[in-house]
C-alpha cells in the first residue's frame, strides 16, 4: 500500500492511468443512472459489445492502431447498434430483450470474426487488438485521458442543463410528451451520451465488461438516497473511486488486468450497499422485522393489562402477575420491557399499569379500528 | 346537443387506430363541448384509454384528425393537463410528491428553464387542494395508491389547462381519496374548465358527469347524461350482461 503512494506519487504513467479510470468512472456512474432508471440496463452491455466490429473495421481500413481512431469506428459501430436496437423495438413486435440479445450477440459476432480474421493476417502490426475484450488500463496515454475529460465535461454540461427534461422523461416519458417536449431528442441525447461513455471505457474496462462500469455504481448508489440528484452524484463518486481503487490493486498485484479488478471493486460497493443501507438494505429490513416482532408482543401483553386496568376505578392498581398466566405471551423479559417503556410498574410480585401505558394501550386500540 | 364550433374543445374527426393491425378504435368522431365533465364508459378493450392518448398525441393513429379549439395539438400543449394511469410509471422512482406535482409546471417553462419560487407555490397550492400539503417531501414510493393518485391530480392541477384528460382516477383508491378526486372535479367544472374522465363505476356516472360517451371500438353514443345514459346505449356497448355489471 506505501509503496503504491510512493509510486503514485513519482510515476507519471501511474498518475495517468488513476486519473483516467477515476475519470472514466465518474462519467459512466452519473450517465449509468439514467440506463438503470430507464429500465434500460441491458443497452450498454448491447452497445458495448457492438462496438467491437467498428473498431476492427478502422483498423482493416486504416492500419492504424492508434486508439482515438480506433474509438472512432467503435463509437460509429456502437451507434448504429444502438439505432437497429430501437428500429427492431419500434418496427416489429419483438421485445427489447430479444433486440437487445440480437444486436448485441450479432455485432459482436461481426467483431470477434474480424478479429480472428486480423490476427491471421501476414502483417507484423497486427497485435494486440484483443485488448478492447478485457480492457488494458496501462496503455493509457496523457492524450487518451484528454478526450475522456472532454467527454466527461461534456456530459456533466449536458446533463445539468438538460436536468429537468431528463428527470421528467426518466420518470413519466408520455406525460413529459404530452407537455410537449420533443421525447424523441432526450432519449436520443441519453443514449448518444451513454454510447460516448462506453465507448471512452473499451480501451480501460473492455467491451464485455463495460456495462458494468454504468450499472453498478448506480445500482449501489440507488440504495442510499432516494433523490435523484444525490442518486446521480453518488454513482459518479462511486465510479471514480472504483477507478481509483481498482488501478491501485492491479497496479500493486504485479499488474493483474484492470478492467475486472475495477469491476470487481465496484461489485463491491453493490454489496455493501444492499445490506447496509439504512432504509433499502436487507440488514435494516431484518433489523425492522424482528423490532416489529417485538413490538407486536409487548402490544399483544399491554392489551390484555389495560383490559384489567380499565375495569377499575384506579387504573394504577396492582394486580398479581399470577393472573397474566392465563394469557400467553409475556415473559419476564418482557415484562421488563413494559417497564423500561414506562407503561407498567413492577413491585414484588405485582404490576401496575401507568398512565402513559393506559393511553397508549388505547392508541393501540384506535389503531385497529382504523384497519 | 348542438354547441357551435366556437364552443367546441376536443373535435374528433375519423379517428381510427389500430394495434398490430388489429383496430381499437374505429372511425370515432366526437365533440366535445366545452365546459362539460365527461365520462368514457366502454367494458374492458373498448379502446378508452387509446382515445384520450390518441388525442394527446402520444399514440399515432392511422387515420384521422383531432383538433383542440380549432387547432392541432401540436398548438395548444399549453391548455391540456393529463392525468396518466397510475401504474404508467415506476413509484419506486427517486423523487419527493412536491417534486412531482412542480412536473406539471414544465410545459409553461419549456426547455432548459428551471422551475422557481412561483412555481413551487403553485405546486404546494395544488398538492393544498389534493389534500397531500403534509405528503410534499414524501418519497413517492411511501405513498398509498390513494396518494400516488392524488399527486398526480395535483400534478395536472398546476397545468392551469382548459381541458384535463383523467385516465380511470378513481381506479383502486380509498373513500378518501375519492372525494378528494370528487371536489376537484367540482371546482374545475366551477371553472368552467372541460374535463374528460375515463370511467368505470356505471352507478356514478350520473352523480358525478353531466356529459358520457359509450365506446367499444366503435362510438356508441355521445351526449349529455340526462339524456342518453339509458339501457338501451349500456346494452350496445357492453351486450346483453350490462345489469350485472351495474348491479355489482
Amino acid at each position: 500500500m506505501k509503496e503504491y503512494l510512493e509510486l503514485l506519487w513519482t510515476d507519471y504513467t501511474l498518475q495517468v492511468i488513476t486519473l483516467g479510470t477515476a475519470i472514466l468512472g465518474a462519467t459512466c456512474g452519473m450517465l449509468g443512472s439514467f440506463a438503470v432508471l430507464r429500465k434500460q440496463s441491458l443497452l450498454g452491455d448491447a452497445i458495448s459489445h457492438a462496438a467491437l466490429p467498428g473498431i476492427a473495421l478502422i483498423f482493416l481500413i486504416t492500419g492504424t492502431k492508434d486508439s482515438t481512431t480506433l474509438l472512432i469506428g467503435a463509437l460509429i459501430s456502437g451507434l448504429i447498434g444502438s439505432y437497429w436496437i430501437n428500429g427492431i423495438i419500434k418496427r416489429t413486435r419483438l421485445k427489447t430483450d430479444t433486440a437487445l440479445g440480437l444486436i448485441l450477440s450479432l455485432f459482436f459476432g461481426v467483431g470477434i470474426l474480424l478479429l480472428t480474421f486480423i490476427q491471421k493476417m501476414p502483417d507484423a502490426n497486427q497485435a494486440g487488438l484483443d485488448k478492447y475484450l478485457f480492457g488494458q488500463a496501462a496503455t493509457l496515454v496523457v492524450k487518451d485521458v484528454w478526450i475522456m475529460g472532454v467527454v466527461s465535461v461534456i456530459s456533466l454540461i449536458v446533463t445539468l442543463l438538460f436536468w429537468k427534461e431528463i428527470k421528467l422523461f426518466l420518470f413519466d416519458t408520455e406525460f413529459s410528451k404530452t407537455l410537449g417536449f420533443k421525447t424523441n431528442t432526450i432519449n436520443f441525447l441519453i443514449t448518444s451520451l451513454i454510447v460516448i461513455a462506453i465507448v471512452i471505457g473499451l480501451q480501460t474496462v473492455g467491451v464485455i465488461l463495460m456495462s458494468a462500469m454504468l450499472l453498478a455504481p448506480a445500482a449501489a448508489a440507488r440504495q442510499w438516497t432516494n433523490k435523484l440528484s444525490v442518486m446521480v452524484s453518488l454513482a459518479a463518486a462511486f465510479g471514480a473511486i472504483s477507478g481509483v481503487i481498482g488501478t491501485a490493486i492491479s497496479a500493486s498485484q504485479n499488474n493483474l488486468s484492470t478492467g475486472p479488478v475495477i469491476v470487481i471493486v465496484a461489485g463491491v460497493f453493490v454489496l455493501i450497499s444492499f445490506i447496509f443501507s439504512p432504509s433499502r438494505g436487507l440488514l435494516f429490513k431484518e433489523i425492522q422485522k424482528y423490532q416489529n416482532r417485538n413490538d407486536l408482543k409487548l402490544f399483544k401483553t399491554l392489551t390484555f393489562m389495560h383490559e384489567i386496568a380499565k375495569t377499575h376505578e384506579n387504573i394504577e392498581h396492582p394486580h398479581a402477575i399470577k393472573i397474566l398466566n392465563n394469557f400467553q405471551g409475556f415473559t419476564k423479559r418482557s415484562l421488563e420491557q413494559l417497564q423500561q417503556r414506562e407503561w407498567i410498574k413492577l413491585q414484588n410480585n405485582m404490576w401496575s399499569m401507568t398512565h402513559k401505558g393506559f393511553n397508549a394501550a388505547q392508541d393501540i386500540h384506535l389503531m385497529g379500528e382504523d384497519e | 346537443m348542438r354547441a357551435s364550433s366556437d364552443h367546441i374543445a376536443v373535435q374528433v374527426d375519423d379517428l381510427t387506430v389500430a394495434y398490430n393491425y388489429k383496430p381499437v378504435l374505429w372511425d370515432i368522431d366526437l365533440e366535445i363541448p366545452q365546459g362539460v365533465l365527461m365520462a368514457i364508459v366502454g367494458p374492458n378493450g373498448a379502446g378508452k384509454s387509446t382515445l384520450i392518448k390518441s388525442i394527446l398525441d402520444i399514440i399515432d393513429p392511422i387515420a384521422g384528425s383531432v383538433r383542440i379549439f380549432g387547432k392541432p395539438y401540436k398548438k395548444q400543449y399549453q391548455k391540456v393537463a393529463y392525468v396518466p394511469q397510475k401504474g404508467s410509471v415506476d413509484w419506486d422512482f427517486p423523487t419527493t410528491a412536491l417534486d412531482v406535482v412542480l412536473m406539471g409546471t414544465y410545459g409553461k417553462l419549456g426547455w432548459i428553464r428551471r422551475p422557481g419560487e412561483k412555481q413551487k407555490k403553485s405546486a404546494l397550492e395544488a398538492l393544498e387542494k389534493a389534500g397531500m400539503l403534509p405528503f410534499r417531501d414524501r418519497q413517492i414510493s411511501q405513498l398509498s395508491g390513494g396518494q400516488q393518485q392524488r399527486i398526480f391530480l395535483a400534478r395536472a392541477l398546476v397545468q392551469q389547462a382548459e381541458i384535463y384528460f383523467m385516465d380511470e382516477p378513481f381506479q383502486g383508491v380509498d373513500a378518501s381519496t375519492e372525494i378528494a378526486i370528487i371536489n376537484i372535479l367540482k371546482e374545475l367544472r366551477k371553472q368552467k374548465k372541460t374535463v374528460i374522465v375515463v370511467h368505470h363505476d356505471l352507478q356514478t356516472v350520473p352523480e358525478y358527469f353531466d356529459w358520457v360517451t359509450f365506446l367499444n371500438v366503435k362510438k356508441i353514443a355521445t351526449g349529455p347524461v340526462k339524456d342518453i345514459f339509458n339501457d338501451d346505449n349500456l346494452t350496445k356497448t357492453y351486450g346483453i350482461n350490462y345489469k350485472v355489471a351495474i348491479n355489482q
